[in-house]
């Protein structure tokens, strides 16, 4: 009788304030959609911003040509798209293989002291300012070759980037329940076999995402270019020479007075974004969707074939 | 509640092969499992006779599964799991230092509490998981292995014809039967099943019970159970595990119907667990 006495008033109490309970719930509601306005207004309006004052700048004598004489507003950014995709690029072969690889180190293999400093020193150095590995890999590659280099830009990028990967590998890896590193290791798998097969592949998304990020930031530095890679209004001559990129394109083009060339600043911008973005996709295509791809491919395929 | 002072070591009787030569398949002795220091599972001695099955039954938290996975040493992933004794499979010390655990697991299939297929792998890279990645590449081969495991795990007719489809489209309890096939298909002499009826409803557990003794007829089956019909039925031995201590392990027959030790009375009448 005690007991369910006591029930009823348990149940008095939950009872007792619904309307408040429903109103902080409207409330919370409230402001986590502010937030996230919040957090959009910015972006989009950067984006609309670049898109309006960027679109007008963009043809195919824009993407494709060097940069004409200062203020003419003729020419193009032909030297920097080279640039940056060569500068992205080998800095993202240098950059994800060692960041993915310290990434499955420290959450497959990182229950030691070794793994505790690497991870600790990898978050230090993800919190580094750029323009601190820029002098460095001036230092170390640029004032030893005497002249700047194509190596140092990317090298100078891959340090920024495989401390992101590194850390957002791990994070994902260790999303993956240990329940389907037991199943696999109950069927004998060694224990490469079972990270590279099972766990890697079920955490691929959130490695890919990690990898994206570094990507975009990388590519929109300017600093650590500075340093090493210099700019120039030439398309890609050897390693050893000074290269162009967007960011440092779109840096002296906005310094320059001409309103013709800040135009070209804001095209220029346009185009980064939207090679970033590209990329992006691209990636999370071919890698999450690697089936579908190659089925799309094929019928491409049969269908060119199936015309001649 | 009983608790452990109320019954003595000397009641525990654990051999019920009395002076018999029976050709083991495997045999723990003295196993004794810690977690940071607190042992869950002490001193246990038991051999698992060939093709036979062997019951482990016990109130949560006795130390069963913790047992059973030792004989696949799983605990090499456990962080401050510690095991103390020997596990002998074929003769041979799954604990020596010399020893690769990799060809013991090969040995050994195991089936969890609860299904865990992988979730980026079909139904037939499922089954096939272990022998893909341990280099099988025939497809002969593989389809064959994946019809005959299919059909011993009672999924075959369920499948059949959607063998491309992603596991975790699967209901629980075709999963489990997936994940049953998928240990079977690396053709192991011992199989270690931890409650794998759990998560099934009572037509597949009858099924599951039925595979069970048929891959008797091949295979070394050791089981953890809560349900004691089910030990019954399954099993030809039955050990009782009480917080971390074997308390009594013999013919299952006998275990059930004239229990030597008082625990085990008490536990198989229903009155504690």
């Amino acid at each position: 009788m005690n007991n369910i006495e006591k029930r009823q008033e348990y149940r008095a109490l939950f009872k007792q304030n619904v309307q408040k309970r429903l109103i902080v719930d409207k409330i919370v509601r409230i402001i986590i959609i502010s937030c996230v306005i919040a957090a959009i207004i910015p972006l989009g309006s950067i984006l609309l911003e670049v898109f309006k004052n960027g679109i007008a700048a963009i043809s195919m004598e824009f993407i494709t040509q060097v940069p004409g004489s200062v203020g003419s507003g003729t020419g193009g950014v032909g030297p920097a798209i080279q640039g940056t995709l060569i500068v992205v690029g080998l800095a993202s072969l240098m950059g994800v293989p060692i960041g993915v690889l310290s990434g499955i180190f420290l959450s497959e293999f990182g229950d030691n002291r070794l793994a505790r400093s690497v991870r600790f020193f990898n978050d230090v150095f993800m919190e580094f300012p750029s323009i601190v590995l820029g002098i460095f890999a001036f230092l170390v590659i640029v004032l030893v070759l005497g002249h700047f280099s194509v190596w140092a830009g990317a090298f100078a990028l891959a340090l920024i980037m495989f401390p992101i990967i590194a850390r957002t590998t791990e994070e994902s890896l260790k999303m993956v329940p240990v329940t389907y590193r037991e199943a696999g290791m109950a069927l004998g798998l060694r224990k490469w076999v079972v990270t590279m097969r099972i766990v890697i592949a079920a955490a691929k998304e959130g490695m890919v995402t990690g990898i994206m990020l570094s990507v975009a930031r990388i590519g929109g530095e300017t600093a650590p270019l500075i340093m090493t890679i210099l700019g120039s209004s030439l398309f890609f001559a050897n390693m050893n020479t000074p290269m162009d990129a967007l960011p440092l394109r779109i840096w002296r083009l906005s310094m320059l007075p001409y309103e013709s060339a800040q135009l070209q600043g804001w095209g220029a911008a346009l185009v980064l974004i939207f090679i970033i973005l590209g990329i992006n996709l691209g990636l999370r295509t071919l890698v999450l969707h690697k089936k579908e791809t190659m089925e799309i491919l094929k019928t491409l395929k049969e269908k060119i074939g199936g015309r001649k | 509640m009983i608790t452990s002072e109320t019954y003595s070591k000397s009641q525990i009787s654990s051999d019920p092969f009395e002076n018999d030569s029976e050709k083991y398949k495997m045999i723990a002795e003295n196993v004794t499992i810690s977690y940071g220091g607190v042992p869950a599972v002490k001193d246990v001695s038991m051999k698992f006779k060939e093709k036979s099955v062997t019951a482990l039954i016990g109130p949560s938290g006795c130390g069963k599964t913790t047992f059973l996975r030792c004989l696949n040493r799983m605990h090499d992933m456990t962080k401050n799991a510690k095991v103390e004794g020997k596990v002998m499979i074929d003769g041979i010390d799954l604990y020596s230092k010399e020893i690769d655990p990799i060809y013991h697991r090969r040995k050994v299939g195991m089936v969890f509490q609860k299904p865990n297929p992988f979730p980026t792998m079909s139904i037939f890279d499922n089954v096939t998981a272990g022998l893909r990645l341990n280099g099988v590449r025939d497809k002969r081969i593989l389809n064959e292995i994946v019809e005959d495991t299919l059909k011993m795990a009672y999924l075959w007719d369920e499948v059949k014809n959607d063998l491309k489809k992603p596991a975790v489209e699967l209901s629980g309890g075709q999963q489990q039967r997936l994940c049953i096939a998928r240990a079977l298909a690396i053709q192991p002499e011992v199989l270690l099943m931890d409650e794998p009826a759990s998560a099934l409803d009572p037509i597949a557990t009858q099924k599951i019970e039925e595979t069970i003794n048929e891959l008797k007829k091949e295979f070394t089956i050791i089981i953890v159970t809560h349900n004691m019909q089910q030990a019954v039925r399954v099993s030809d031995y039955t050990g009782f595990m009480y917080l971390g201590d074997l308390i009594e392990f013999r013919k299952t027959k006998k275990l059930f119907t004239d229990p030597k030790n008082d625990l085990t009375a008490k536990y198989v009448q229903g009155q504690f667990g």
